[in-house]
């Protein structure tokens, strides 16, 4: 029908969203090595049993307290002779599950409210955003260490808990923001119920801001879930726990130090990961640096 | 059966409650449009136009509320409807076209997707005949090589192009009324010109009534049957439009089209506003409210308001040419 070349370029295969994460990653090197830090943590995660040298909590008295690069014992042992690169590979087993289930409660509950909030307005949005801010007036940690006292040794309900206020908040905003621009009347006047229009309309518009939160969040959910171990609320002995290794290790720190180090650097890297994933994808995603 | 319109709207009033009080969005606008009429709705803004369409679609604001008289559409009375009844309305029966292409389309979804929106809404259609149909739209509302642009997402169209598919999905369901709420007011000159020439073909092919809002007077001319004009959400004028433009008999009509500039005016002949602001909403006037700025004003026109009348051939909200006097100046 057209004759105009620059058409044919046009004609090409309609992308699907997942890639375009990908093709994201592809553009922005910060994405990328963020993206294959947390993949590489999700690996180490699922494939511990396969790829620890030893069991985490087997004993063996007579090897205890080796430094890092001893034979057999490549990052160590710990007082009780435990093989420290086992314990850490493990450990990821705790703290990615507890970053998964803290960020899916703090994205279904805060996202909820702030859908809600945002939409509705009036009476609804200011009751909802008071307990959100009654929320926010503790510090985070100090909230979490309440919560787990009152619900039991559940780190992942209790730091999803504190995580809610920044998604409600966040996705209050946009939907604020949404609702000025005239796609939404311009909807409602085709005939769309207000429900169609937060699903099929509102929703896909927030994905973007909601990724980098979750990766944020992600980050957060681990640090204080390391916290909280640290302060014996979280897993205990002898689970293979960053936060509670360092509980431990922090008495030898005179004399053998690396057995509280290694955890810690364990924790500093996955929080970097997902920090550097999070805020790369901002500045990928923000439509004011794009190209 | 008597003969009966396609919308009337009687005596309406629509207030809005803001902070500073609650105001007469439209006060008392009683008006009728038949099937395959253009009626153009002129005001400045704030006037109340956007607010009577709003009214009409009953779309207004959390903060807005028709508090008094009737509006019917196909015999129906649309106060009396369910929201699921009003909703089964718009979009079949009732489409509006907003100002603003840049900001009425979804910007994360296909330009096809969303024009066969109300086609999913309403009639169900999967998606392969929802993207079909939008391509036939489009080119029916002339945007070239359709099959490709309804896979192209909004920023990838010109505000001309936006808003022919924003007309293709108003259009989608073959209402029988359009509501256009300054459709070519984000657009540039020419391109305003093609968007009034394919709502005056779709007007004249498929009988759609539309209703033309703008604060652009050349706009109706060149397109209205019909022509309303509002000020403080009031109608002052009404009538066809060739008797409105060639002797209008408000003042506020009068003033506007004397406000035009001409192009046979002589070079650095000084434009002709209307003197004085738009009126405070929340705090109108005693008695007409253009009188402040009425050049044309008397006594009892700070006392008394005067009701829409026939004044010669349309009629008109004025104390003076009610009277008989011509406005000349």
């Amino acid at each position: 029908m057209s004759n105009a070349p620059a058409i044919v370029a046009a004609e090409g295969p309609i992308r699907r969203r997942p890639v375009a994460l990908l093709e994201l990653a592809r553009k922005n090197r910060g994405v990328l090595v963020g993206l294959a830090l947390v993949a590489v943590l999700f690996l180490v995660a699922l494939l511990a049993p396969v790829i620890s040298p030893h069991d985490p909590i087997a004993t063996e008295p007579d090897n205890a307290y080796l430094p890092p690069l001893s034979p057999g014992h490549a990052l160590g042992t710990d007082e009780l002779g435990r093989d420290q690169i086992s314990r850490i590979l493990w450990g990821a087993r705790i703290s990615l599950p507890v970053a998964f289930v803290a960020v899916a409660v703090g994205l279904v509950a805060g996202g909820l409210i702030g859908l809600i909030s945002g939409y509705a307005g009036g009476l609804t949005d200011l009751l909802l955003m008071r307990v959100i801010d009654a929320l926010l007036a503790f510090p985070a940690l100090i909230l979490a260490i309440a919560l787990v006292a009152a619900l039991g040794p559940s780190l992942r309900i209790a730091i999803g808990i504190v995580a809610i206020p920044a998604y409600a908040r966040l996705v209050r905003a946009v939907v604020l923001q949404l609702k000025q621009m005239e796609f939404v009347v311009a909807t409602r006047s085709l005939g769309a119920t207000p429900v169609r229009i937060v699903l099929r309309h509102l929703i896909p518009n927030l994905m973007n801001p909601v990724l980098v939160q979750v990766s944020l969040s992600a980050g957060f959910a681990i640090l204080a879930e390391a916290v909280l171990s640290f302060l014996g609320l979280g897993a205990q002995p002898p689970t293979p726990d960053w936060g509670q290794m360092i509980t431990t290790g922090r008495t030898f720190l005179p004399n053998d130090p690396w057995l509280a180090i290694i955890p810690g650097v364990a924790i500093s890297i996955t929080v970097y990961s997902f920090n550097l994933l999070g805020d790369s994808l901002r500045d990928a995603l923000d439509p004011r640096l794009r190209r | 059966m008597a003969f009966s319109h396609l919308l009337e709207l009687e005596n309406v009033h629509t207030e809005l409650s803001l902070a500073e009080g609650t105001l007469r969005a439209v006060d008392g606008v009683s008006l009728t449009i038949d099937a395959g009429e253009t009626l153009g709705i002129v005001g400045e803004s704030g006037s109340g136009k956007s607010m009577t369409a709003l009214s009409i679609m009953r779309l207004l604001p959390r903060s807005g509320r028709i508090v008094e008289g009737s509006i019917r559409f196909k015999d129906r009375v649309l106060s009396d409807l369910s929201e699921d009844e009003m909703e089964a309305i718009r979009g079949t029966e009732m489409a509006m076209i907003f100002q603003d292409p840049m900001t009425s389309l979804n910007p994360v979804y296909r330009t096809g997707w969303q024009v066969g929106e109300p086609l999913r809404i309403h009639r169900h259609v999967g998606s392969g005949e929802a993207i079909a149909t939008a391509t036939d739209l489009f080119r029916q509302v002339g945007i070239p090589d359709a099959k490709s642009r309804v896979r192209h997402f909004p920023h990838m169209l010109s505000g001309g192009m936006r808003q022919r598919a924003m007309i293709a999905m108003g259009l989608s369901m073959s209402p029988s009324l359009l509501i256009a709420d300054e459709p070519t007011t984000a657009l540039d000159v020419t391109i305003q010109a093609q968007i009034l020439d394919l709502l005056r073909r779709l007007n004249r092919e498929y009988g759609t009534a539309t209703i033309l809002i703008t604060h652009n007077l050349g706009v109706v001319a060149g397109m209205c049957d019909r022509v309303i004009v509002m000020y403080a959400g009031r109608i002052v004028e009404q009538g066809r439009t060739e008797d409105v433009f060639s002797h209008p008999e408000h003042p506020y009509t009068w003033s506007l089209l004397r406000s035009i500039p001409r192009l046979d005016a002589e070079p650095h002949e000084p434009l002709t506003p209307i003197e004085g602001s738009p009126p405070d909403m929340v705090h109108l006037p005693a008695g007409c409210k253009f009188q402040p700025r009425c050049p044309f004003a008397v006594a009892r026109c700070s006392r008394e308001e005067p009701s829409l009348l026939q004044v010669r051939d349309q009629l008109a909200r004025c104390w003076v040419t009610q009277a008989g006097t011509e406005l000349n100046g």
